[in-house]
């Protein structure tokens, strides 16, 4: 899992620089580069054909390709300092076969007739070396040809398009707001990415997609060298599946929070937020340190991603409930004969999971997995209760379903595509309630905003999580900022402890772009949703040491 | 293959210097061929190879640089990517912190190629996974493993006259082996530049006694442990506190290196005096490049002697502002050990806990150091100088900071890959017991 390089960016590192690494096979090139397109829909096509019947004369039985372009841009600056501005291009091709019933991958960044055989070539070689020891024959779940279709993220604003220099302005802007209100340091980064994907496969479909990603993202570091310590205020911006567009950081889209703090929906206010950064980070420092004990907790969206993530998204997904990532990412404790019983109580009635890779605005959200299966959403927890997995094409027929749930993705064209985590969200809750009456009916409770510390066992039930604004809650009331807060649960007994969630005009989505998993491990970009949600005695430790 | 010797890399790197026109050039040329293979539910998933050779060209006016990168060598090419680097270099703003390349550095003697690595085949590759498997499937376990194997080289030159190169080799092996009941986990990694030293079998067979010994864990209460932890699970913390021994960060005042009321803890004893840890490139168990990647010689040099902070890391800019030296970031790192055995250890221990590795380690608090993560794959309850039974796995929070000052014995070193799965580097960590080492809750994860 790239969850150092997801560290690093997201300042959660001790000091974090937020220096993103050019991702591997990616060249650094100018803008010029990329904004050509360099190969038309008609180019790929006749490509792809090259590579489809290669694999079908040399004995495949089912065979995809996918040619693909790749671009990342990282403008990243310190105070008043650019540091980095960066432009990387990924541009090859993977060609994926079943021969003798196994899997067989080949890459090649020559995208030519030549190149693109030869990968089949390696393809065709590897499934039949590795068929010797083949125990379980690949079995696909039956697909639709779709013919020859298109899909773009339904963006505003190509921020490839949007000058470096307002870019630059942007950060640098913001960086002075957060040392004018007193921040010692300031780290920012605006971070694009862009997959140009062209899928083809044998069964005659040939899917031309065009998506688009954009997280701006800062650390602001508050230190106070009389008592020795630092704290670091991290964004309450989310990376979202939207073009430049999310920079507007429209008055709509700002929400008045508990504890005065203001939070974003469909846009973000960078500088604004940095200013409150600062002021923050202060309190942070000043805060009054955690009484360890059971609390009631009261979590913010831009919080709950992660909770979500770590111990719903991640123990959902069926190659973990299998076994195939027992030496990596782990296997999980939502086992097969759980959700055969379709009595497995996960979580509390009221909590409802969906996993989705269509949602506007997300970072899950594309018209054709990569394997070239058209996306939906289906029910994870439905009423607190395990009804399904996330499953990909070769992984369905052992649910005895019929068709794949469209989750499979790879990170490049240089790896081989696997099933990945959707958009995994909690519904909100069906009745009218606000933060603020949430908060009401709490007598002793912590208010946290925004993800932190993380860290879940590889069956995920043991979690504990951190956070970045804690606040106390007394007798249905804020009573001011507490630091040194982790809380610890069992992941069934917390969705079970689950008592209510706001009403869907709370509702939130944010993500991370570097989901980690496979070996060698691949990122995947997701996004989950929540509105603020309520916890019922929950175990809270407190992380204050001295060194 | 996108291996270069030493010659023919210094060919290409003298012409892509001559076709400079700016103030100054430097170009770093790397290759790489891998290959790997991954098994789950004892058979094979996936397996394959790639190569990859780039060259990197950084031009600078002044303060402003510019990057241009390529894949092709003709004297065309070469020519291009610098009249690109060159143009961007114009184009970009200043960068007061930019620094010129370095002049030539004097080099140890590199101990990181191996043939025998280097002639790894798929073959090879299907061999090890099978030699892991087959004896897994005879008792009742499933395997779940990963090989993953690395040829390199990295060159560099620049006009002020540098000429760096390096080779390595290296190849990582880690298996996760589960009995079919699901109450057991055993685990194993193995990391060398010399694939020879590897044997899958042989450590495999570690792995399934531990499945088998670890099956139906009790529950013991959390709280304040004596434990010992395999090199792999004391090398994991430990090199977390020696990446994070940035001197910048410590002179603005965000590190656990930093001193309340100014200044950084350089020269302080910050752990147990019996803890010696340096680096040393040309160390025999675990080389690494004599250079790190702007050119900066590495050497021998202790970063901890006898718990007192000796050394911290100062890229060229920050050395530049503070008067001294550059240093580079370590390429191995070493903890020195003792004579004792693990068995050894276990006679010595009245009441204790074993523990073969940790997962999921994640920061908590920047400031102390403060780490959480679980045991995972093997941890037992050590009683009377024996171990008694499996326990069930716990989450920590713990400082690697106070983990070392807890120190009660250290024992025989094993060398383990520093990065975790195949992330670059190795360290030699010995056999470790610390007392009060902090368990806050049990995880039922098997």
């Amino acid at each position: 899992m790239k969850r150092r390089d997801f560290i690093q960016l997201a300042g959660l590192g001790a000091g974090a620089m937020m220096m993103p690494a050019i991702p591997s096979f990616s060249n650094p090139v100018e803008i010029e580069r990329i904004l050509d397109p360099i190969m038309d829909v008609t180019q790929k096509k006749q490509l792809a054909d090259i590579a489809l019947n290669t694999a079908k004369s040399l004995g495949a039985t089912y065979a995809d390709v996918r040619i693909g372009r790749y671009l990342n841009q990282f403008v990243t600056t310190r105070e008043k300092k650019v540091q980095n501005i960066l432009n990387t291009e990924s541009f090859g091709v993977g060609v994926r076969v079943i021969a003798n019933g196994t899997w067989g991958f080949g890459a090649s960044n020559q995208v030519t007739p030549e190149g693109i055989k030869k990968a089949t070539q390696s393809a065709i070689a590897i499934a039949k070396a590795n068929s010797k020891f083949q125990k379980e024959p690949v079995k696909l779940a039956p697909n639709p040809s779709y013919g020859e279709v298109s899909w773009k993220t339904p963006i505003k604003k190509n921020g490839f398009e949007v000058s470096i220099k307002d870019k630059v302005d942007l950060l640098l802007n913001a960086n002075s707001k957060a040392m004018e209100k007193g921040a010692s340091f300031v780290n920012s980064i605006m971070f694009l990415v862009n997959e140009q994907k062209y899928f083809a496969n044998t069964e005659g479909s040939y899917i031309d997609q065009d998506i688009h990603r954009t997280w701006p993202n800062f650390s602001v570091t508050m230190v106070d060298r009389q008592s020795g310590q630092f704290k670091n205020r991290s964004a309450f911006s989310a990376p979202v599946g939207m073009g430049y567009e999310y920079l507007d950081g429209r008055p709509e889209d700002k929400i008045q929070g508990p504890g005065g703090i203001i939070l974003y929906n469909n846009s973000y206010d960078i500088v604004e937020d940095a200013t409150m950064a600062a002021e923050q980070a202060k309190q942070m420092i000043a805060a009054k340190s955690v009484e360890p004990g059971k609390y009631d907790l009261v979590l913010e969206p831009s919080h709950m991603w992660l909770t979500i993530h770590e111990s719903v998204g991640h123990p959902t997904e069926l190659d973990r409930v299998l076994g195939y990532e027992a030496n990596y990412a782990g296997t999980s404790f939502l086992t097969l004969d759980k959700w055969e019983s379709k009595n497995f109580q996960f979580g509390n009635k009221v909590v409802n999971f969906v996993a989705d890779k269509t949602q506007p605005g997300s970072l899950g959200a594309v018209g054709y997995d990569d394997e070239g299966v058209k996306c939906k959403s289906w029910d994870l927890i439905k009423d607190g209760v395990l009804v399904n997995y996330q499953a990909i094409r070769d992984q369905v027929s052992i649910l005895k379903q019929k068709e794949s749930h469209g989750c499979c993705y790879s990170q490049s064209w240089s790896d081989v595509q696997f099933q990945r985590m959707a958009n995994v969200s909690l519904q909100p809750g069906k009745t009218q309630l606000t933060p603020e009456q949430m908060i009401s009916g709490v007598d002793k409770g912590i208010y946290i905003v925004k993800d932190g510390s993380f860290s879940i066992d590889q069956q995920r039930y043991n979690f504990q999580f951190g956070g970045v604004l804690f606040f106390e809650i007394k007798n249905g009331k804020i009573a001011g900022m507490l630091k040194d807060v982790a809380y610890q649960a069992n992941t069934q007994e917390f969705w079970n402890s689950c008592v209510a969630i706001c009403d869907e005009r709370d509702y939130r989505l944010n993500g991370a772009f570097n989901d980690g998993k496979g070996q060698p491990s691949q990122s995947n970009a997701v996004s989950h949703g929540s509105a603020t949600t309520r916890f019922n005695g929950i175990n809270v430790i407190n992380t204050g040491r001295t060194i | 293959m996108a291996i270069l010797s030493k010659e023919e890399a210094k060919r290409i790197l003298e012409k892509v210097i001559s076709f400079s026109k700016a103030d100054g050039i430097e170009a770093n040329l790397n290759g790489a061929d891998n290959g790997n293979i991954r098994y789950a539910r004892n058979s094979v998933s996936t397996s394959g190879e790639d190569s990859n050779i780039s060259l990197a060209v950084q031009s600078y006016f002044g303060k402003k640089s510019g990057s241009a990168t390529i894949n092709e060598f003709d004297d065309a090419s070469l020519e291009k990517v610098v009249r690109r680097a060159e143009e961007l270099a114009r184009l970009a703003p200043e960068n007061p912190e930019f620094m010129e390349p370095l002049p030539q550095q004097t080099y140890g003697e590199s101990k990181t190629w191996s043939e025998s690595t280097a002639k790894i085949t798929p073959d090879y590759r299907a061999q090890a996974a099978a030699d892991s498997i087959n004896p897994a499937s005879k008792k009742d376990i499933t395997a779940a493993g990963y090989l993953e194997d690395s040829r390199n080289f990295a060159a560099m030159m620049n006009s002020k006259g540098l000429y760096a190169y390096n080779q390595s080799t290296g190849v990582d092996f880690t298996v996760t082996m589960r009995s079919n009941d699901g109450t057991g986990s055993g685990w194993v990694a193995r990391n060398f530049n010399d694939v020879s030293k590897l044997n899958t079998s042989e450590a495999s067979a570690i792995a399934i006694d531990k499945a088998l010994m670890s099956r139906n864990a009790k529950a013991i209460e959390p709280g304040k442990y004596t434990v010992i932890l395999e090199p792999s699970a004391a090398g994991d913390l430990i090199n977390l506190m020696l990446s994070n021994m940035n001197a910048r960060q410590a002179d603005e005042g965000r590190s656990y290196l930093s001193k309340k009321g100014g200044g950084t803890k350089l020269g302080e004893k910050i752990v147990d005096e019996r803890i010696n840890i340096y680096t040393d490139p040309s160390h025999e168990e675990v080389p690494a490049s004599p250079w790190m990647g702007n050119g900066l010689a590495r050497k021998k040099m202790d970063l901890i002697k006898g718990g007192v902070v000796k050394n911290l890391i100062y890229d060229r800019y920050w050395a530049s502002q503070k008067n001294v030296e550059a240093v580079p970031f370590p390429g191995n790192r070493i903890i020195e050990g003792g004579t004792a055995s693990l068995e050894d250890m276990i006679k010595d221990t009245k009441k204790g806990i074993l523990v073969t590795r940790f997962w999921y380690i994640r920061p908590v608090d920047p400031q102390t150091l403060l780490y959480t993560g679980l045991t995972r794959d093997g941890t037992f309850y050590i009683e009377n100088g024996k171990i008694k039974h499996p326990i069930k796995n716990f989450r920590f929070n713990e400082s690697p900071v106070i983990m070392l000052n807890n120190l009660e014995q250290l024992g025989k070193q094993m060398r383990v890959s520093t990065g975790g799965f195949g992330g670059g580097g190795s360290s030699l960590i010995p056999y470790m017991k610390i007392r009060d080492f902090t368990f806050t809750s049990l995880s039922d994860a098997v």
